[in-house]
């Protein structure tokens, strides 16, 4: 039996199907996942993310230390109450995970992390803060529900005193605030507007039913990560891990190297790497005849060389599959998949593939 | 709960075999497995003229979430493919014993005789024991 949400009964009660998911016991659909996946481009949808780990940091020097462990650098949060996504690195520049980071005062920042890296992040974490003075405080009393589609964010203010609501509809892009406990962040992994929402463990089942009676629809994992790679954005432990660096992994984006007296772990290891350039590189790849791409299929491209699907699906939105695939630098625009021996074609396309329910490629063809 | 038409005739592999009456089979998936693999959205099936093994893989059920072998029931030739699949793959999730038909297959001599099919009775206790 693997570890459970404050939600798990509620998740039964609704008839999910649950999974394993990096040791947690979560809902992978209710219904049709294709359904749902629809639900959060077209409405509004509601996912349990309470298994991702919450860690408090607070300290006086909290903002020197996140310098030194994050590849992107906190310098860029202006003002309480923002968002910044980053990559913590090892010394050669693999990636222990990905991660928010949001700033909440001088001295208190939180992070959410990946479930399945939670424990070895947390022993790294306390590893290096220690010279910092850092306290880490895991917040497992609080719940995370992620509220995600067009009409999210009205939907989601109505679980808020009226007082607080319009001051929530008012938070920006990547901004968060503190609302009587609960804690209320604009940021999300679909490509569409939302908020995730940290709140009491208690809380969190009356908050879901009452966001179900808004008309919110419940929305398992698997919807999850098809609305994710649709809008481009990676997930740990397919698409990069201790072996690959953001560079290869489609995160250079996230990488400050400025300024360059900024000593954050990793550092040596990617100016080295960005020196000479990377060999490999994560692109997206839409698929042009029918099949469906997954992980670990075998890349070509003829004349250069081999990769390979790190994440694939069927996009719902764009009724085809599409993928991010690890391939050589110099790998042409159009390469072949191998799917069970047949090689197939597919076209390297920039993600994102669908941002606020609109497809960013084009469907150039029908399919054969 | 599944539904197990009383008419057909099952395989461990949750497949399902209608006798036709031209002495070939129509082969699908159970009702069973279409709900376990949720929304499908691909389907390969072996060219006609492919001749197969009772237990061989000869076709490809993919899902959202995943891909999933078909396997021969019995033994024989393939002779078609259900073609609205290649467009309408979801037909298996709304008729998984009607229109959404995999493939239709004529017998090697006796292979129908020697096939470790089960009853729909056999079939439900086979479901009933996998949820319990």
């Amino acid at each position: 039996m693997g570890r459970r949400t404050p939600l798990f009964r509620l998740h039964q009660e609704l008839n999910a199907r649950m999974v394993d998911f990096g040791g947690w016991d979560m809902p992978v659909q209710y219904g049709s996942q294709i359904g749902e996946h629809h639900a959060v481009r077209r409405a509004a949808g509601v996912f349990d993310v309470s298994h991702m780990g919450i860690v408090d940091l607070k300290g006086a020097r909290v903002r020197a230390f996140l310098q030194r462990l994050l590849a992107n650098d906190v310098a860029k949060l202006k003002t309480p109450g923002r968002a910044l996504y980053s990559c913590m690195l090892n010394d050669a520049g693999g990636v222990l995970d990905d991660l928010i980071a949001y700033s909440l005062s001088d001295s208190w920042y939180r992070l959410v992390v990946n479930a399945g890296t939670r424990d070895k992040d947390l022993a790294w974490i306390r590893r290096h803060g220690d010279a910092y003075g850092i306290e880490v405080t895991e917040r497992s009393d609080l719940a995370m529900l992620a509220i995600q589609g067009p009409e999210a964010r009205e939907k989601a203010v109505q679980l808020l005193p009226p007082a607080h609501a319009d001051a929530a509809l008012g938070l920006a892009a990547f901004a968060a605030r503190e609302f009587g406990g609960w804690f209320v962040a604009r940021t999300g992994y679909t490509g569409e507007d939302g908020f995730e929402i940290m709140l009491p463990a208690s809380t969190a089942v009356p908050a879901w039913r009452k966001l179900n009676s808004l008309g919110v629809a419940s929305c398992g994992l698997g919807a999850r990560d098809t609305l994710r790679l649709e809008a481009g954005m990676n997930l740990y432990g397919n698409d990069m891990d201790e072996s690959t660096h953001p560079f290869e992994s489609g995160l250079g984006w996230t990488v400050a190297l400025e300024p360059r007296e900024r000593p954050f772990i990793g550092r040596d290891a990617l100016e080295v790497i960005a020196r000479r350039g990377s060999a490999r590189k994560l692109v997206g790849l839409l698929l042009e005849d029918r099949g469906v791409l997954r992980s670990h299929q075998k890349v070509l491209s003829p004349g250069v060389g081999e990769g390979e699907i790190t994440s694939g699906t069927f996009s719902p939105t764009l009724e085809r599959s599409i993928a991010f695939a690890r391939v050589p630098s110099a790998a042409a625009d159009s390469v072949q998949v191998d799917i069970r021996g047949k090689l197939l074609h597919a076209r390297v396309v920039k993600p994102p593939f669908v941002r606020a329910g609109k497809p960013l490629v084009s469907q150039a063809k029908d399919l054969p | 709960m599944s539904n197990v038409p009383p008419d057909l005739r099952y395989t461990k592999s949750h497949e399902w075999v209608r006798t036709l009456g031209d002495g070939r089979v129509e082969i699908g998936i159970t009702d069973h497995a279409q709900h376990a693999l949720g929304d499908l959205v691909f389907v390969e099936l072996p060219e006609p003229g492919r001749a197969v093994r009772a237990g061989e893989p000869c076709a490809v059920v993919e899902s959202v979430k995943a891909a999933s072998d078909v396997y021969a029931p019995l033994s024989g030739e393939i002779t078609e493919g259900n073609a609205r699949l290649g467009a309408a793959p979801e037909t298996v999730n709304a008729a998984p014993y009607g229109e959404g038909w995999l493939m239709r297959l004529r017998p090697a001599a006796g292979a129908l005789a020697a096939a470790a099919l089960m009853s729909a009775a056999d079939y439900q206790k086979l479901l009933d024991a996998e949820v319990g």
